[in-house]
């Protein structure tokens, strides 16, 4: 084992800089795909039918493709489809089109979005029917019920779920290194090739992997303790039933 | 069982090796796979390229037989080892993994880096770097030059894992300049999609790069070795090294004492 290479400020560079890419795309993802996954829910659910039937459709597709191959379909094909467009390149959505992690962000949104939106899509329909004909019952509009009620006991059911997605979330976003983006994994290839050691470099993402791994989760696990309604009051973990 | 096999496998090799003495030809070991335009089959079926044409020169000024040995090449060091081939010259870079391994006449020829953006973009190579976003291919000696002798130019590198991706996303526009071997952007620019763009610069040599491409040797054939130096340095020297690279590459790469 030599890890000597360490202390080279040109890797450091290199392996900060891939880990706060690692962690923008994170965010991004998380964010942006949990909120696509809610109205994916709400429209296989509720939507209009052929809006229904297209969010099905997604779901289908995103769940049933590999990830690296949408990766490259969003990187390779849409990307330089849109940039035969004319004009496009004098406006501002430009460098955006440019840069690898626009392209990263929504891949993973389309598959946080798909895979997360069944979860949640689950957890609504497992809410007893009670508790929103009760809501209606107190004279909340239809709306109401879904804000207030509906979707925080939905979320509430599918929090563990949620949070192993964001696990698996983070576990996916070394593909981008493959569109040229810097993240831990290409970081670790640059130190491979320039000093000829495999393991090592690869072993030190790994750890830091597993040390952001258990930091999300530790995380996440106080949302999931803090979230309205999951603190124990007499003595129950889940007021369900 | 296992044992005799290997003894005379052994054995065999031997003999062989008994016949390779003094005047036997030189049996000059390329990949077996066509690399043009360094090794490749004439319509006649002999080989040619670059740098047959090159070992035939070297060679004759050796005084000595030669007969071109295609062999596989993931597996040519071992055939070098094995002692089926005496040299290796088919490209092969001097690095100091394999010099480990391995023994390296001096180098024969180099291929620069070289810059590649749209012909109408003004640029001063350094100068110019800052702000531009530059595609290389991970895992080369450009990554690396590019990596450590830009790393002030404020130039943004990125890196991909086939040269193919680089030069697509140099034609879409996502990257404003390449930085890849010479010899293969020639053959990329010769295409007609990109019309638009020209060789703006040579990198300059640098540890990255190495020193080049040798012909690689036994470490014990120490004879051989000096003897090729020699016969390398009087190759390119008379210019005929000048002229086959001319006529295969179109430029020039040879490395000149």
């Amino acid at each position: 084992m030599d890890f000597s290479w360490l202390s080279d400020p040109f890797y450091q560079e290199y392996l900060w800089q891939g880990f706060v890419n690692t962690l923008w795309l994170l965010l991004v993802s998380a964010v942006g795909g949990q909120l696509l996954a809610v109205g994916v829910a709400l429209a296989r659910l509720r939507g209009p039918r052929p809006l229904a039937w297209f969010a099905a459709a997604f779901s289908s597709v995103i769940r049933g493709t590999p990830l690296l191959v949408q990766l490259f379909f969003f990187y390779y094909g849409v990307g330089h489809l849109l940039e035969g467009v004319p004009g496009l390149r004098e406006t501002w959505i430009w460098p955006l089109m440019r840069d690898p992690f626009f392209f990263g962000a929504v891949t993973f949104i389309c598959s946080v979005g798909a895979y997360s939106g069944e979860v949640i899509r689950g957890a609504m329909l497992s809410v007893p029917p009670g508790e929103l004909e009760a809501g209606r019952a107190f004279g909340l509009s239809g709306r109401q019920v879904l804000v207030r009620l509906w979707l925080p006991r939905a979320i509430q059911l599918c929090l563990p779920t949620l949070t192993g997605e964001m696990i698996l979330l983070l576990k996916s976003i070394p593909l981008v290194s493959t569109i040229a983006l810097m993240d831990l994994l290409q970081a670790a290839n640059i130190i491979r090739d320039e000093t000829f050691l495999v393991y090592e470099p690869l072993l030190l993402i790994a750890g830091i992997y597993l040390a952001t791994t258990v930091v999300l989760t530790a995380t996440l696990r106080l949302v999931e303790i803090n979230f309205p309604g999951m603190r124990p009051r007499s003595r129950r973990w889940l007021p369900v039933r | 069982m296992h044992v005799s096999i290997k003894t005379a496998l052994v054995l065999a090799a031997f003999t062989t090796t008994a016949h390779a003495f003094a005047d036997a030809p030189l049996n000059v070991g390329i990949s077996g796979e066509p690399y043009p335009p360094f090794t490749y089959k004439a319509a006649s079926g002999d080989w040619t390229g670059f740098e047959v044409e090159l070992a035939h020169a070297i060679c004759a000024e050796l005084e000595r037989e030669c007969e071109i040995a295609p062999t596989g090449w993931s597996g040519i060091i071992p055939s070098l080892q094995a002692e089926r081939i005496d040299m290796i010259m088919n490209s092969m870079s001097i690095t100091e993994q394999r010099q480990r391994v391995i023994a390296f006449t001096r180098p024969y020829y180099f291929t620069p880096g070289a810059y590649v953006a749209a012909s109408e973009r003004e640029l001063v190579i350094p100068d110019d770097l800052d702000g531009l976003v530059m595609g290389v291919q991970s895992a080369t000696t450009n990554a690396t030059y590019a990596r450590r002798a830009l790393r002030d130019s404020g130039v943004d590198v990125r890196l991909y894992d086939q040269a193919e991706q680089v030069n697509s996303d140099l034609l879409a526009g996502r990257l404003d300049i390449v930085l890849a071997d010479e010899i293969a952007m020639r053959q990329f620019l010769a295409r007609d999609e990109a019309e638009a763009f020209e060789i703006k610069a040579t990198a300059p040599h640098h540890d990255a790069y190495g020193e080049g491409i040798g012909i690689g040797l036994r470490q014990e054939d120490e004879a051989l070795k000096a003897a090729l130096d020699e016969a390398i340095a009087a190759v390119v020297e008379e210019g005929t090294c000048a002229r086959l690279s001319e006529q295969f590459l179109g430029t020039d790469v040879c490395v000149y004492p």
